[in-house]
C-alpha cells in the first residue's frame, strides 16, 4: 500500500479492468462476425437516446444497486455473501405476502410495508448462514450457495402450491391489488406534464428507494460506531476482537443487513414491475451484485455507478439480442470478465500500475 | 415396489451420480491442495459444450472427450493463474469462471450451430454407448431372470464406459492421495504449505498439478453429461450439478470413499425425483417427524446462549408449527390419510443435508486448513 496514490487505486484500477473486459468482449463480437462498433452504437441508441431505454436501464439499475450494496456491506466485514439470489427470492415472498394479505389504502403505505416484508425475509435467509458461520464455523460461501438452491425450492413450493390462485396454470401468485401499484417513471412524467415519456418502461419509484439505500449504507459504514466495527472486523478479526468487538455480533448484523438489502430488490421487480410474484423473477441479479460490488470497490457511490453501467449493459444487451445475432448471454460473458479482472486478477492490473507509479516517483 | 423397480431406480441413481462423482473427486484434488473451487459447475458446462460440439462435427466421441477435457483445463488454467500465481481471491475467480462458461457456451454455440444455444443431437458414433458386460441379459428378458442375474444385468451392466471410469477413479484417488509420495505432498500443501516449502518442494507446482487434475476430471464429467447421459449440449445443462458435487464433497468430508457414498446418495435423490412424481406418506408420520425434529431442537438449545435460542429455537418452533399445520389440515380426512411429499423437498434434500453437515450436527466437516489462502513464499 502507499505505492499508488489513492485516486489511482480507486479510479484507475477498476477503469483499466473494465477496458480489458470491454476489449475482450469486442474480440468476441468480432469472432462471431459482428462489428463491435455497430454493437456499441446500437446499445447506446437503445438505451441512452430513448426515454423508454432509460426507463429499462434504471429498472435494472435499481436491482443492481440493492444487490451490489448487499454484497458490499458483507465485503466490509470480510464476508462473501454469494446468496443474494436466494435472499432476493425470499424477499419476493415477503413482498407478495404483504401485498396480497394486507389491505393497503395507498401505495405509499404499501411500499413501506413491502420494504419491511422484503427486508425481513431477506434478513432471515441471510441470518441462518450468518449464524452457522458465527457459531458453528461453517463456511459462509458454501452455506449461502446452498441457501440459494433451498430458496428456489421454497419459492417453487409456494408458487405451485399455496399461493397460486385456483384454476391458474402458471406458477405465480394472484395479481396484487391495484392500491399497491407503484408509480412508474411514465406515471410520474405524466404528472409533471411530460406525456409519452418512459412509455411502458418498468422503472418505478423504488429507484429512489435504492438511492436512499445508497446514502443510508454510506452513513452506516462510515459514520456510525457499528460501521466502524464492521470495517474493523473486515480488516483484521484478531485486532477487532482485541478491541472488544464481538465477531459473532458483527457477522450476524452485517449479514442480516446484507440480506435485507438483497431482499429489497424484490420491491422493484415484484411490486413495481410484474405486480405479482413469479418464478425466476431475480434473473441472476443477486449474482450481478458481486460484479457491481467489486467494480464499485464496495463504496455506495461506486456501487451506484457500477449498477448504472450494468443497467446499461442489460438493456443494451436486450437490444443487441433483438437486432443482431449476438445473444443476450454476451452480457454474462462481460459480467464474468469484470468479476475476473476486478476481483481475481487484480494483481495483473495492479502490478504494472504500481511499477509505473514507482518509476514516476523516482524520476520526479 | 418390486425388486426390479428398485434395481431400475438404483441403476438410474448410478448413472445420475456419475457426473457428480467425477466433479466431486475433481474438487477433492483441488481443495485437498488448498485451492477452493467454486468453478466446478462452469468447467463441467464448458466441457459438456465443447465435447458435444466436437463430437457432433467430427462424429468421434473420443475427439469430443478430448476437446471437453481441453476446455475444462483452459478454465482450470485461469483459476490457477488467478489463485496461485496472482494470489487473487479463489472464490471470486470460481464465480467468474462459472459465469464465463455460462455465457460463452451459449454465445459460441449460437454462432456455431444457430440452434438457440444447443448442439445438434449426437448420432451413434458421437456418443458413449452402453456397454453390455459379458453374460448380461438383454433388457427384454430381464424380468424373467433370477434376482442375482437381474442385479448383474440391470444394475451393473449396460452403462457407458465413463460410468466405470468414474467408479475406478474412487480407489485410484484414494491410492494416489494416501499411498503415494505425491498424494502425501498434495495433502500437506493444503494443510501447511510453509512446511512443504521448507522441505524444498514446490508449493506452486503441486497446486498447479492439483488444479490440473481437477480440470481433467471436470472435463470427463462434462463430456459424460453431453455425450453419454444425454445426446448433445443444451444451454445450462449442468443445472447446478457442480454445486451439488461441492455439497457432496463437504458431505464426504473431503474423503474419496465417502465421496462415492455421498454422490450415490444424491444420485438416488435425483433418480427418485425423476421416477416418482407422487410420494405419499401418512399424515401422522410426516407431522410426527417434523414435530420430533422441532422439539428436539428446542430441547437442545435450552441451555445455550441467547443467540442459539433465538435462531435454533425459532427454527424448531417453525418446524413444530408446520407439523401442527399438517396435522390440522389432515384432520378432516383422518391422521392416517396419505399426504404427498412436495417434489421440491426431494430436490432440496442434498442442499439441506449439506447445511446440516456443515453446521456440525452430524459429525464435523473440517476443510483443509490452508484452503482458500494463497501461499506467499518467504524472502
Amino acid at each position: 500500500m502507499g505505492i499508488m496514490p489513492k485516486w489511482a487505486d480507486v479510479v484507475l484500477v477498476p477503469l483499466i479492468s473494465l477496458i480489458i473486459a470491454a476489449l475482450l468482449s469486442a474480440l468476441l463480437i468480432l469472432a462471431i462476425g459482428e462489428s463491435p462498433v455497430a454493437a456499441l452504437k446500437l446499445m447506446i441508441e437503445g438505451t441512452l437516446l430513448r426515454s423508454s431505454g432509460w426507463g429499462y436501464m434504471l429498472y435494472y439499475t435499481t436491482n443492481f444497486i440493492f444487490t451490489g450494496l448487499a454484497v458490499s456491506v458483507a465485503f466490509h466485514a470480510a464476508l462473501f455473501n454469494i446468496g443474494g439470489e436466494g435472499q432476493a427470492m425470499m424477499g419476493g415472498l415477503g413482498v407478495a405476502l404483504v401485498c396480497l394479505f394486507i389491505p393497503w389504502p395507498h401505495w405509499t403505505f404499501a411500499i413501506i410495508g413491502a420494504s419491511l416484508g422484503a427486508a425481513f425475509f431477506g434478513m432471515i435467509w441471510a441470518g441462518l448462514p450468518a449464524y452457522l458461520q458465527a457459531k458453528r464455523g461453517s463456511h459462509i460461501v458454501i452455506t449461502t450457495i446452498m441457501f440459494n438452491f433451498i430458496a428456489a425450492g421454497v419459492l417453487n413450493f409456494f408458487l405451485v402450491g399455496a399461493l397460486k390462485p385456483k384454476g391458474s396454470m402458471d406458477p405465480a401468485t394472484a395479481n396484487f391489488p391495484a392500491a399497491t401499484h407503484l408509480p412508474t417513471f411514465e406515471d410520474m412524467a405524466g404528472l409533471l406534464g411530460f406525456e409519452k415519456m418512459f412509455r411502458a418502461a418498468p422503472a418505478n419509484v423504488s429507484f429512489f428507494l435504492a438511492l436512499v439505500a445508497c446514502v443510508l449504507v454510506w452513513f452506516l459504514i462510515w459514520r456510525t460506531p457499528l460501521g466502524y466495527e464492521i470495517r474493523a472486523m473486515g480488516k483484521s478479526e484478531p485486532a477487532a476482537r482485541y478491541a472488544g468487538i464481538g465477531s459473532v455480533k458483527i457477522i450476524m448484523v452485517a449479514m442480516m443487513i446484507s440480506g435485507a438489502l438483497s431482499g429489497m430488490m424484490a420491491i422493484n421487480t415484484t411490486q413495481g414491475e410484474s405486480e405479482r410474484l413469479i418464478l425466476n423473477f431475480t434473473e441472476g441479479a443477486g449474482f450481478i451484485g458481486i460484479a457491481v460490488a467489486l467494480m464499485g470497490r464496495s463504496h455506495p457511490l461506486g456501487v451506484f455507478l457500477a449498477a448504472l453501467l450494468f443497467g446499461f449493459l442489460y438493456q443494451g444487451g436486450a437490444e443487441l439480442a433483438l437486432w443482431t445475432k449476438i445473444p443476450r448471454e454476451l452480457i454474462v460473458v462481460i459480467q464474468a470478465l469484470v468479476i475476473l479482472f476486478t476481483g481475481a486478477l487484480t494483481l495483473m492490473v495492479r502490478r504494472p500500475l504500481e511499477r509505473l507509479f514507482l518509476s514516476l516517483r523516482r524520476g520526479g | 415396489m418390486d425388486f426390479l423397480t428398485l434395481l431400475q431406480v438404483l441403476d438410474s441413481s448410478l448413472r445420475l451420480a456419475t457426473p457428480l462423482l467425477l466433479a466431486c473427486l475433481a474438487g477433492l484434488f483441488s481443495e485437498r491442495a488448498g485451492i477452493f473451487d467454486i468453478g466446478l459447475e462452469g468447467k463441467m458446462l464448458a466441457a459438456a459444450f465443447l465435447s458435444a460440439a466436437i463430437a457432433a462435427t467430427t462424429g468421434s466421441v473420443w475427439l469430443g472427450l478430448l476437446a471437453g477435457v481441453g476446455a475444462s483445463l483452459l478454465l482450470s488454467a485461469i483459476h490457477g493463474l488467478a489463485s496461485i500465481t496472482l494470489r487473487g481471491d479463489q472464490i471470486i475467480s470460481g464465480v467468474a469462471i462459472n459465469f464465463l462458461a455460462a455465457g460463452l457456451t451459449v454465445v459460441i454455440s449460437q454462432d456455431w450451430f444457430g440452434q438457440g444455444g444447443r448442439t445438434p443431437p449426437l448420432l451413434s458414433g458421437g456418443r458413449f454407448e452402453p456397454l453390455t458386460l459379458p453374460g448380461a441379459m438383454p433388457a427384454k428378458e430381464i424380468s424373467q431372470a433370477g434376482p442375482i442375474m437381474q442385479l448383474y444385468s440391470e444394475l451393473l451392466s449396460g452403462h457407458s464406459l465413463l460410468v466405470y471410469v468414474a467408479l475406478v477413479m474412487v480407489p485410484l484417488t484414494w491410492f494416489v492421495l494416501y499411498k503415494t509420495r505425491f498424494g502425501l505432498r498434495l495433502r500437506a500443501v493444503g494443510e501447511n504449505p510453509a512446511a512443504v516449502d521448507t522441505a524444498g518442494i514446490s508449493v506452486v507446482g503441486l497446486r498447479y498439478a492439483a488444479v490440473g487434475i481437477c480440470g481433467v476430471l471436470c472435463g470427463i464429467a462434462g463430456a459424460y453429461m453431453a455425450t453419454a447421459l444425454q445426446a448433445g449440449f443444451v444451454k445450462d445443462m449442468s443445472a447446478g450439478r457442480g454445486f451439488i458435487a461441492l455439497a457432496a464433497l463437504i458431505f464426504a468430508k473431503w474423503r474419496p470413499w465417502y465421496a462415492l457414498g455421498a454422490c450415490l446418495l444424491f444420485g438416488f435423490f435425483f433418480a427418485v425425483d425423476n421416477r416418482f412424481q407422487n410420494i405419499l406418506l401418512p399424515a401422522w408420520v410426516m407431522s410426527g417427524v417434523l414435530l420430533a425434529l422441532g422439539l428436539g431442537l428446542i430441547v437442545y438449545v435450552r441451555q445455550k446462549t441467547l443467540l442459539d435460542r433465538i435462531v435454533l429455537g425459532g427454527l424448531g418452533l417453525g418446524l413444530a408449527i408446520v407439523a401442527g399445520l399438517i396435522a390440522l389440515s389432515s384432520l378432516s380426512a383422518g391422521l392416517g390419510s396419505m399426504i404427498k411429499i412436495p417434489v421440491v423437498f426431494i430436490q432440496s434434500l442434498p442442499y439441506v443435508l449439506t447445511v446440516v453437515v456443515l453446521a456440525g450436527f452430524v459429525g464435523k466437516a473440517i476443510p483443509p486448513r490452508s484452503g482458500g489462502v494463497a501461499y506467499v513464499k518467504e524472502k
